[in-house]
């Protein structure tokens, strides 16, 4: 009567057993359908109104073409939908079965804890990856339908053809991918260190929180570029000309090896877990301080790599960067504020704008963040001796994003609406967003 | 022993930090038999079952299960089946659900598998269709039954398969189980309930703090137990009571302890002076119309050897 151990069960039928489970909870369902339909329905009724988010980045460009809504919907989701929903999600894959008391079932039904823990972080991918496209899909089709398929201006003000901006659109929502599967990783530590403990689902959602709270102060660039959260802001490079690769690919580097270290450190917990001892709940807080501490030190090594890399010690927001940064954008949006008003095309290097800005009054120094920047763009047209002035005033945040406020001439930059053939339109050179590059590693386009 | 073992265990340890959950256990379950594991709270149990299930290690000692040796791994031969702690169920599943995406799990078409005939033979057909979450403990417990029947284990474990079920229910799982026992399924089973395993079982293993204290078959508990009390109601209560303080080695217990009514003597002896006294009192012409144990043999003995082990330590 002798048998043979029992084989563990093959690692693709415990992922579909997973898949299964995941899927008849109403809170997944009920995800996925918002998903699927809420950004469309927000976008559309969004960017037909004439109060537009000019607060949310390319938010004053929604009414003039699709392709700023899935844009506006990556900012939201990068600072809270998407570190929530994967609580939600792998936050709960491994806390459910605690919950439920269904891990002894579970071990004898699959016989291999590696391949229970391959199914539930695949799983739990899977799931993730539906929400995200759900909501990309979702935000693209909602104002591609409700304002059409036309050109994007850049945070650089240059104009993305539509199939341009599309492109760019779908890369900045893959990018943002890196750092949402590294909060799905670190769902999936805290899942498995703290069982149904509330924080364990909650895992993600503070450290997103925390790690947001850490870019809206003045840090040194090479801890900005070292949390995995920078991917979330820093896909804006890729609106500009040239794209500001750096930055983003530096922060997607992080964010995949934030994902790999928390998935490792999760595998190792989970499989030296005892599921005989019912004091495994005594055990998280030493499981935890295991899980913690590695990532800080990740943190610590990151840091110190890029610091050594690049010289990113600084805020890296500086006066030359910040000019040539206002001049550009001024330059691509004049002409197309000219278009706007039918006149003589004229083109950039014929303009050949320049931006003085001081900080404070010149009372401090011309660095860092602050909405004390102030900028005069001057520039020539063709034909008229004369230099042509602007004033603006900047907020620039300790990102590198910046609101360019037009303080005048009212002619130029000084009212919000300009008066066209076909009616009052809104003013291009009124207001812009834009952003420095944290590293000056991109050359001036 | 003719009969080949499904469970032979010799030595078995299992420590958690300093706890001590198993204490050089040695156990052996004949092939095809219902064995019981009874024990107060704390005993090892649910250790002991899991390991049979294959959810940890003993850290000393030897186990062999249906034949097959197991090593310091994570492992259990195939064809064990069962559940500690209660069944592991996903609520948000109808029961039909939970045991297809079990079937799919190992491989088979749940139309084929034999869902629906494990669910007819718990009772719970009628609500197959119905989320696990509204159910009762009791049908918790025979879905989980029917979960670990699916897989036509040769070795069923299972950890208090009688909570929560009513008599009906009951009488249900003792007929699955006798009726696998008859085709050759070992079934090990705990549980707290001696009448349970006075029905099920033709061997227990009784634990206390971690040891085993007794095992072996139910006659021989039952034979090693000292003085019992017996309920005795006869039709004249004086005159039973006069024969009972005449016999000899029969103890009356004490008058003044609640009784179900005046007609009723509790006597305390051992089985030959028991017999001794029904014989005396047919021969006086009394009627004996109840004599039964205040508390079952079995429950007797749990208590007195459950008692001794844990006084001496």
């Amino acid at each position: 009567m002798t048998a043979t151990i029992a084989r563990p069960v093959p690692a693709a039928r415990a992922y579909r057993f997973e898949l299964v489970k995941l899927l008849a909870q109403w809170r997944i369902r009920l995800l996925v359908l918002a998903c699927w339909i809420a950004p469309a329905v927000f976008v559309a009724a969004v960017s037909s109104q004439s109060s537009l988010p000019v607060d949310t980045l390319f938010g004053r460009w929604m009414n003039a073409t699709g392709w700023a809504a899935p844009l506006v919907m990556l900012g939201f989701a990068g600072t809270y939908a998407l570190p929530l929903l994967t609580s939600l999600v792998a936050g709960d894959v491994f806390a459910a079965e605690d919950r439920l008391g269904t891990w002894r079932h579970l071990l004898v039904a699959v016989r291999s804890p590696r391949r229970i823990f391959a199914a539930k972080a695949l799983a739990g991918l899977t799931g993730i990856l539906v929400l995200v496209a759900g909501m990309a899909v979702s935000s693209i089709a909602g104002g591609v339908l409700a304002v059409g398929s036309r050109p994007l201006a850049g945070l650089d003000g240059h104009l993305l053809t539509p199939a341009d901006a599309a492109a760019k659109v779908l890369l900045a929502w893959l990018c943002v991918l890196a750092p949402t599967l590294a909060f799905a990783a670190i769902g999936l530590l805290g899942s498995v260190t703290l069982g149904r403990s509330p924080m364990g689902l909650l895992l993600p959602v503070i450290v997103a929180l925390v790690m947001a709270l850490a870019q809206m102060l003045p840090l040194p660039v090479a801890v900005r570029l070292a949390l995995p959260t920078y991917a979330f802001i820093a896909w804006n490079g890729l609106f500009t000309s040239p794209a500001q690769l750096g930055p983003l690919l530096i922060s997607v580097g992080s964010g995949l090896l934030w994902m790999v270290a928390a998935t490792a450190l999760a595998y190792l917990i989970f499989v030296r877990r005892d599921f005989t001892n019912s004091g495994h709940d005594g055990l998280a807080r030493r499981a935890l301080t295991a899980g913690a501490l590695p990532l800080a030190g990740l943190l610590a090594v990151t840091i110190g790599v890029i610091a050594t890399a690049t010289p990113a010690m600084g805020s890296g927001i500086e006066k030359d960067k910040l000019e040539r940064s206002v001049a550009t954008a001024f330059g691509h949006l004049y002409r197309l504020q000219t278009a706007q008003l039918n006149r003589p095309d004229v083109t950039e290097a014929q303009l050949a704008a320049t931006a003085a800005c001081t900080k404070g009054d010149s009372l401090v120094a011309a660095v860092g963040p602050g909405n004390d920047w102030r900028c005069v763009v001057s520039w020539h047209l063709p034909g008229i001796d004369a230099t042509g002035t602007a004033i603006y005033q900047l907020d620039v945040t300790p990102d590198g994003r910046y609101v360019a406020d037009g303080d005048g001439p009212k002619e130029v930059n000084g009212y919000f609406q300009v008066h066209t053939l076909t009616g009052d339109v809104p003013n291009p050179l009124w207001q812009f967003d834009g952003n420095v590059e944290l590293l000056a590693t991109t050359t001036k386009g | 022993m003719d009969t080949p073992l499904a469970v032979r265990a010799r030595g078995i340890s299992k420590y958690f930090d300093e706890v001590v959950a198993l204490d050089d256990v040695a156990v052996d379950v004949a092939a095809g038999q219902i064995h019981g594991l009874a024990g107060p709270n704390g005993a090892g149990k649910t250790t002991l079952l899991g390991l049979l299930l294959g959810l940890a290690v003993a850290d000393e000692g030897s186990l062999e299960i249906l034949g097959t040796p197991l090593g310091r791994t994570l492992a259990a031969p195939g064809g064990v089946a069962g559940f500690v702690d209660g069944p592991g169920l996903y609520p948000s599943l109808t029961a039909w659900q939970n045991l297809a995406a079990l079937a799919r799990l190992h491989g088979r078409d749940p139309r084929t598998a034999g869902v629906d005939d494990v669910l007819d033979q718990v009772g719970l057909t009628d609500v197959a269709g119905d989320r696990v979450r509204g159910f009762s403990l009791g049908m918790r417990q025979r879905l989980g039954l029917a979960a670990a029947l699916l897989t036509e284990p040769r070795l069923l474990v299972l950890d208090e398969p009688a909570n929560g079920l009513d008599p009906a229910g009951k009488k249900l799982v003792h007929t699955v189980l006798h009726r696998l026992a008859e085709s050759g399924t070992t079934v090990v089973l705990s549980s707290h309930r001696m009448d349970d395993l006075e029905a099920l079982c033709a061997e227990v293993t009784i634990l206390a703090t971690g040891r085993v204290v007794f095992s072996g078959p139910l006659t021989k508990l039952a034979a090693e137990s000292s003085e019992l009390e017996y309920r005795l109601r006869t039709s004249d209560p004086a005159a039973a009571h006069q024969v009972a303080t005449a016999t000899a080695k029969i103890g009356l217990v004490d008058d003044a302890a609640p009784r179900p009514g005046p007609e009723v003597l509790v006597v305390r002896g051992h089985p030959p002076a028991l017999d001794e006294l029904l014989a005396r009192l047919v021969r006086a012409g009394i009627s004996v119309r109840e004599f039964a144990p205040v508390v079952s043999p079995l429950e007797a003995a749990f208590l007195t050897l459950t008692e001794q082990q844990e006084s001496g330590r």
